[in-house]
């Protein structure tokens, strides 16, 4: 199982708590992790992504394993690790504001 | 014995606030949505329990929630929370705003005047302003920035673009306001189901007299020193209009600077600032059962967005504008630095008319004697973005 931890607004639109678990089929990429977040939780459809051009939003990031991979390719494979599910991927909503 | 029910859209969620027609003791019910910034809620007049609310937040985008229980429990169209995803293609998504570019609309605008005067593209950023169909409770527009309207007659699942709006010719010059290009006024004719009214920051005030097919300006007598014509077509920061649903051609106007009203349906405008302290300000009102009487909250200025002299005062005129009377009981007349935003006043219809707006402080105000007097119904909400009332049964 994949996991995935969410930001705090999405966890109370998806009625979730901080980590998700999902059935991702390989190869594991953040695309296909999140085509399958979204259809598990259709709710966060637009959220994470524009609907449209596919793109991540801009005040959105991706990490995993201490690294950021918010610039990776949509379709570049995960970390062994977040693949195996040892490790989670992070979906972090930017620091901005104060 | 009537109640209301007034919905309050705050920077960090939505509150609902309760009373019978006495309109003295208040139930808070809130924050729906905590930490999310609802520009706007609204109940369906054909089905007061049906109430719809724009979510929106700079991370995470758009969401369209709605309740069918009068506010008690809320979803996403389409995507009831609990429920299993359905097998096959992903369904419609309640949040999917997507400008119309086809080429059936003749003209698929895809840039506006940007705040440097050079081209920009459509981009969309939030709903401001949701309005029910007078008739038909799964049947609602929404009004959004960049600049357009949207349709959805299934209940907010879906969302069409009504593009004879962007696509009448003048789109590539209407440029945003401070607060960004946002189409935040809708009104329907209660008379007439194929007109409606429109209104853009800055672009002006727009009319479609055939359900939304074909719209045109209608800013004829507005006058903007801040844009090279001041008496250009379009272009004029328009910050809210009101109607009086039994008079739909008469039309009360808040401008950036100016009160303005219209008697043809706003065909032609005429100034009616009168003796107001400024005559600027974001919200205006007309009172439910007199259609002469109405309600402005004036703010120091474009620069200073806070009430004159620090004294929170509300201005009604019973002579359809031009002689103005500050109404100041109960409202605080000392070191007060509010600010009231355009959909964030209302009234209700009962007898004697409710008169409620909310402030950038927090507070919601209600007058239950036509704005004699004041009460606040809460003083330290977060700051409030927009106040509607139902009169409900």
């Amino acid at each position: 199982m994949i996991r995935v931890i969410l930001p705090q607004h999405l966890r109370t639109l998806a009625h979730v708590g901080s980590e998700v678990q999902l059935e991702v089929a390989a190869p594991v990429t953040v695309r296909s992790l999140l085509d399958a977040l979204e259809a598990r939780y259709p709710m966060l459809r637009g959220t994470i992504r524009d609907h449209v051009t596919q793109q991540r939003r801009p005040f959105l990031r991706f990490f995993a394993c201490e690294e950021d991979l918010s610039h990776e390719s949509p379709d570049a494979p995960l970390p062994d690790a977040v693949a195996s599910g040892k490790e989670p991927l992070l979906i972090i909503g930017a620091i901005a504001g104060g | 014995m009537s109640r209301v029910r007034v919905l309050a859209g705050t920077r960090k969620g939505a509150f609902i606030l309760t009373s019978d027609g006495k309109r003295d003791k208040w139930e808070v019910s809130g924050p729906h949505f905590a930490g999310w910034e609802i520009y706007h809620l609204k109940g369906s007049p054909a089905d007061p329990n049906r109430l719809y609310a724009s979510q929106t937040s700079g991370w995470f985008g758009q969401i369209i929630q709605r309740s069918d229980d009068g506010g008690k429990t809320w979803h996403q169209p389409g995507t009831p929370p609990g429920e299993a995803p359905a097998p096959g293609p992903p369904k419609p998504a309640s949040n999917k705003f997507v400008y119309d570019a086809s080429a059936e609309t003749g003209k698929p605008l895809t840039t506006h005047q940007w705040y440097d005067g050079t081209q920009h593209a459509w981009e969309f950023k939030r709903v401001w302003h949701l309005e029910p169909s007078l008739k038909d409770p799964n049947t609602v527009y929404a009004g959004v920035e960049d600049a357009a309207i949207f349709r959805s007659t299934d209940g907010g699942e879906n969302w069409k673009e009504l593009p004879g709006l962007r696509g009448h010719g003048t789109g590539p010059n209407w440029q945003p306001g401070a607060g960004g290009m946002c189409l935040h006024t809708i009104i329907l004719d209660p008379s007439n189901a194929q007109r409606m009214w429109i209104a853009i920051s800055a672009a002006g005030a727009f009319r479609t007299d055939d359900g939304g097919k074909s719209w045109k300006p209608i800013n004829r007598g507005l006058r903007s020193q801040y844009i090279p014509d001041p008496n250009a077509e379009i272009g004029h920061c328009v910050h809210h209009i009101a109607m009086n649903p039994s008079r739909p051609g008469v039309l009360f106007m808040q401008k950036h600077w100016d009160v303005m009203r219209s008697d043809d349906a706003g065909d032609n405008w005429k100034e009616v600032s009168g003796n107001l302290p400024t005559d600027f300000g974001f919200a205006i009102d007309v009172h439910a059962h007199e259609p002469e009487t109405i309600y402005v909250v004036p703010i120091k200025s474009d620069s200073e967005h806070f009430v004159p002299d620090g004294k929170l005062r509300v201005f009604r005129s019973r002579t359809g504008g031009n002689e103005w009377e500050a109404l100041t009981k109960g409202l605080p007349q000392k070191d007060c630095y509010v600010n009231v935003l355009r959909d964030a006043m209302a009234v209700d219809s009962l007898d004697k008319c409710g008169v409620y707006f909310g402030t950038s402080g927090g507070q919601v105000y209600a007058s239950a004697d036509a704005g004699d007097s004041w009460n606040p119904i809460v003083r330290d909400l977060p700051a409030v973005l927009s106040v509607e009332v139902q009169t409900l049964p």
